[in-house]
């Protein structure tokens, strides 16, 4: 078995109950139950369009779901619930990220948001993410690749229990993806969970995601 | 209070590597206030007439011209779903925002303003009337104007949608500011500015709360 198996939690962190979702008068899909607990990665399969986006950003508190509902530490969460907001973590299609601010500033400006920071400095947390001699460059000027590592930064400096990550692997390249890899292994150790999309598998070698899929009829 | 300091310095950084961009509305408005005296009728009495009106309409559409930018790119860039799911209040961050968008546009405007009097003939009686309205003012455009972006920010052209939700908000703002520099040269003016500072205040207290709601609406 895995190891990320002994440290899952009993009592799930988010509880998705009869969930649906629909974008504009389209349904994306209905009756979702989903359970996300510490100690885990999920990992969310659809083909393209089915509405991976859409219920991540559900399960964030962005949009709210079409029926049904979502309970937080088996309280019913209430969109917009601050002690909520400051366990979740979410990095969407578009990163956040400042294209005319350096990354160092993009950083201290999430940490000031997030409200909680883990005490890892801005710094150790880029040079982890193999960006380190960047900080001070516009993000403009940077790759696409290096641009997602920025993003996936905050990670480290903001402290949270779940992970919301939409594509986290799109830009990446192998070095990248090992290096989400371990960051996603440490976080789960330390009990917290990851909600994460990819309509590619990827090959991760620490962490093994629990896949499921919001295919219609799957 | 942090992200509230966080989010004025980082959108006054952006406007500072930006500054062409930054500084359009104060040019356009200068450009405007420039141009009518050449339009019209470059006589004295005529300027000291119309000089208080064309202030304040210029002031008025160099804030209009500039409001979408408040919301924009951090729609388009993903900050504001951050700024959506941070566990700090909203409104106070909507509040930081309105503050620096005033920073950026308004000040200016405030700043400008006793060169550009003179230029329009007005009598320098009635410049102190004329700083305080647009110290009283300006700050309202600003938070009123917040409401509009956050509820137009969701759609591609919400321009001209824009102009029409916010230019009947804005219009006590003219007829009190432009009404008081009228009556300066003479005339008590207590009321206006009296006014106009109450609106400020309603503003400024309401205005982060409905922005703040309206932007929950425009982003899900």
């Amino acid at each position: 078995m895995p190891q990320t198996e002994l440290h899952r939690d009993r009592n799930p962190l988010l509880e998705a109950v009869d969930l649906s979702c629909s974008r504009g008068h389209r349904t994306l899909f209905e009756n979702l139950a989903l359970q996300v607990s510490g100690g885990e990665v999920v990992q969310i399969l659809g083909a393209n369009g089915s509405g991976k986006t859409t219920l991540l950003r559900v399960l964030c508190g962005l949009q709210p779901p079409a029926a049904g509902s979502l309970r937080w530490r088996g309280r019913d969460m209430s969109p917009g619930a601050p002690e909520v907001y400051a366990e979740v973590q979410f990095i969407g299609h578009a990163g956040g990220v400042k294209l005319d601010l350096t990354p160092r500033e993009n950083l201290d400006v999430a940490i000031a948001l997030g409200g909680r920071p883990t005490g890892t400095t801005v710094a150790t947390a880029l040079a982890r993410l193999g960006i380190g001699k960047f900080g001070r460059r516009p993000v403009r000027t940077l790759s696409a690749g290096q641009r997602q590592r920025v993003a996936l930064a905050r990670l480290l400096t903001c402290a949270s229990l779940l992970w919301v990550l939409d594509e986290p692997f799109t830009a990446l390249d192998a070095d990248g993806v090992s290096i989400v890899d371990a960051m996603l292994y440490e976080h789960i150790r330390a009990g917290g969970a990851a909600i994460i999309t990819s309509h590619h598998p990827v090959a991760l070698g620490r962490v093994t995601p629990r896949p499921v899929s919001i295919d219609a009829g799957a | 209070m942090n992200a509230f300091i966080a989010i004025v310095r980082r959108d006054l950084l952006l406007a500072m590597r930006h500054r062409a961009e930054a500084a359009n509305p104060l040019l356009f408005f200068v450009i405007v206030v420039a141009l009518v005296p050449l339009g019209l009728n470059p006589r004295r009495e005529t300027l000291e007439l119309i000089a208080p009106g064309v202030f304040w309409i210029g002031a008025l559409l160099a804030t209009l011209l500039s409001l979408e930018r408040m919301f924009r790119s951090d729609f388009d860039d993903g900050s504001l779903e951050l700024m959506l799911i941070s566990p700090q209040p909203l409104p106070l961050i909507v509040l930081a925002k309105i503050l620096a968008h005033w920073l950026v546009t308004g000040l200016p405007l405030v700043l400008a303003a006793p060169p550009i009097a003179l230029l329009l003939g007005l009598p320098t009686s009635s410049l102190a009337v004329l700083l305080t309205t647009l110290v009283l003012g300006t700050p309202t455009l600003s938070a009123v104007g917040a409401i509009g972006v956050a509820l137009t920010v969701g759609l591609r052209r919400g321009g001209m949608l824009l102009s029409l939700l916010v230019l009947p908000l804005y219009i006590p703002v003219l007829i009190f500011a432009a009404s008081a520099v009228s009556a300066a040269d003479g005339l008590p003016v207590t009321g206006q500015l009296y006014l106009l500072g109450a609106l400020a205040v309603l503003s400024f207290t309401l205005a982060p709360l409905a922005a703040a709601a309206a932007l929950r609406i425009s982003v899900s």
